[in-house]
């Protein structure tokens, strides 16, 4: 059993009670994804997995076996640098203390995919149309599984707006 | 965590002889099944690893739609026949948890989620029936805001927590289940049971058996249909009250018309009464108030959950509103 996490293949622990999150940790040294609640409520422990963000603290390892993890390690190349949504959060402020931060990052980069396929959410107005305008209110209902207690939530929204927008850093 | 043996199956009858063993789980996404193993108030000895097994969304000989048990609740969501067919499903898988959450639980693994009361959750310092038989039950004079306002027991008046089930009944789903002795299919109505005297049994399922499919069958109502969740914060948080509901007019008569309650009961309350008399009646926002009156006459709240009687009476109003354009 293994596992590729930001490109690299690394085998799977044989204690099925590990957790993708402590794996990723404890195991691994890989602390950009972090612990909060260990119970899905804030999603400070979001990772990208096959291309869907989920929680990687009611993952267990095991059930990723085969799966592709991206982690906030993996996002920042050493080639052109920073993600540009990482460059919006420092332009925007989208952050405090930190802690929420890769679980946002990661939150974000796969809700831009959702949210650029035509997904619809609970807030959009035409389900079979799919998400247009609204924007603001689009971003706070698809971003709302990932709790920031310094509440740094407007420099969050208008990073990941800034992103939408393709507008220069 | 107590220790656990991981198997991940195959397929369906190597995952019923796989759970036939012993004292085994099927595990989908995990995210209620691994907290409560965390919390120590599941413990099983063996995880059958369902989640990867055959995944289709498939339209039914009669028009219908047969989506398999380990399909995510996103893609449920997003799938075009459920967006045009029946919006109440898609709104209602919308409205629960978080992204993240609905794009690993799976939509049997939704079906069998466990209450989210918070005495159930408190091991070290609360009694509950549902998870020790007998020992008491600690929401009844405690903290009981989300609980229950129908098909309560003096032994517990926690509710089910899913915002999919609501649509589902709603819908009139069926459930397909695979067991050691065949094959059989429930509706989803009649799929979870109330207390009663026995809080920790909360399913008809028998052991061993498995989720394989939910079937929806296709309708009108189910086509103009809307769902609601009224709840302390704008998202991610779960149901005061929700409302999932279903209209066909014809000719300026109700001719089928589909409610459902979430929030106020150990399994999601079909508006039986209500629905009853609105059949055959004009839609205006008086008869759907009457209606809701007539069902909420039933309820028996207590003393931290007696808000949800109007809210339910008002929102179920204001949805059936929203879909006739009367006004709400």
């Amino acid at each position: 059993m293994a596992i590729v996490i930001n490109g690299t293949n690394y085998p799977l622990p044989d204690d099925p009670r590990v957790s993708l999150l402590d794996f990723l940790r404890e195991r691994l040294g890989l602390t950009g994804t972090k612990l909060g609640c260990n119970q899905g409520g804030c999603g400070a422990c979001t990772v990208i997995l096959d291309g869907t963000r989920v929680l990687s603290c009611l993952t267990l390892a095991v059930q990723a076996d085969g799966r592709d993890v991206l982690t906030i390690e993996g996002l920042a190349s050493d080639q052109s640098g920073l993600h540009p949504l990482q460059q919006a959060f420092i332009d925007h402020d989208g952050l405090q203390c930190g802690y929420c931060t890769p679980g946002q990052i990661c939150s974000a980069v796969a809700m831009i995919g959702e949210l650029r396929r035509g997904d619809p959410s609970y807030v959009t107005a035409d389900l079979v149309e799919g998400p247009k305008g609204g924007l603001r209110q689009e971003i706070r209902e698809r971003m709302s599984g990932n709790l920031c207690r310094c509440g740094a939530h407007n420099g969050i929204v208008a990073a990941i707006e800034q992103m939408l927008n393709g507008e220069a850093p | 965590m107590r220790s656990f043996d991981y198997r991940r199956a195959a397929d369906r009858t190597e995952a019923l002889s796989i759970a036939g063993e012993g004292r085994a789980r099927y595990l989908g996404g995990g995210t209620n099944l691994v907290d409560l193993m965390r919390q120590n108030i599941e413990a099983p000895a063996a995880l059958v690893d369902v989640s990867r097994l055959p995944d289709s969304i498939e339209e039914t000989p009669t028009g219908g739609l047969i989506i398999g048990a380990a399909v995510s609740n996103s893609v449920v969501a997003v799938h075009p026949a459920v967006r045009t067919q029946y919006p109440m499903l898609s709104r209602a898988l919308l409205a629960g948890a978080s992204a993240q959450i609905r794009n690993m639980a799976t939509i049997g693994g939704n079906i069998l989620q466990r209450t989210r009361c918070a005495y159930f959750y408190d091991v070290a310092g609360s009694r509950c029936n549902k998870r020790e038989p007998g020992a008491g039950c600690d929401a009844i004079d405690g903290h009981n805001r989300y609980h229950a306002i129908f098909g309560a027991s003096e032994r517990c008046i926690a509710t089910h927590p899913s915002d999919m089930c609501v649509a589902l009944a709603a819908l009139d789903a069926t459930v397909h289940l695979l067991g050691p002795g065949g094959e059989r299919e429930v509706r989803l109505l009649d799929f979870h049971r109330l207390p009663g005297e026995h809080p920790e049994i909360e399913t008809v399922l028998r052991p061993g058996e498995l989720i394989t499919a939910i079937e929806l069958d296709p309708s009108a109502a189910a086509a103009n249909s809307r769902y609601r969740k009224v709840r302390d914060r704008s998202s991610y948080a779960f149901a005061l009250v929700s409302v999932a509901a279903g209209l066909e007019v014809v000719g300026g008569r109700i001719e089928d018309v589909r409610i459902a309650l979430g929030g106020v009961a150990a399994k999601p309350w079909r508006a039986v009464r209500a629905e009853g008399l609105l059949r055959g009646q004009a839609p205006t926002r008086a008869r759907f108030l009457e209606a809701a009156d007539a069902e909420l006459a039933a309820a028996k709240s207590f003393h931290g959950n007696a808000f949800k009687v109007e809210l339910a009476k008002r929102t179920v109003a204001a949805v059936l509103g929203e879909l006739t354009g009367a006004d709400a």
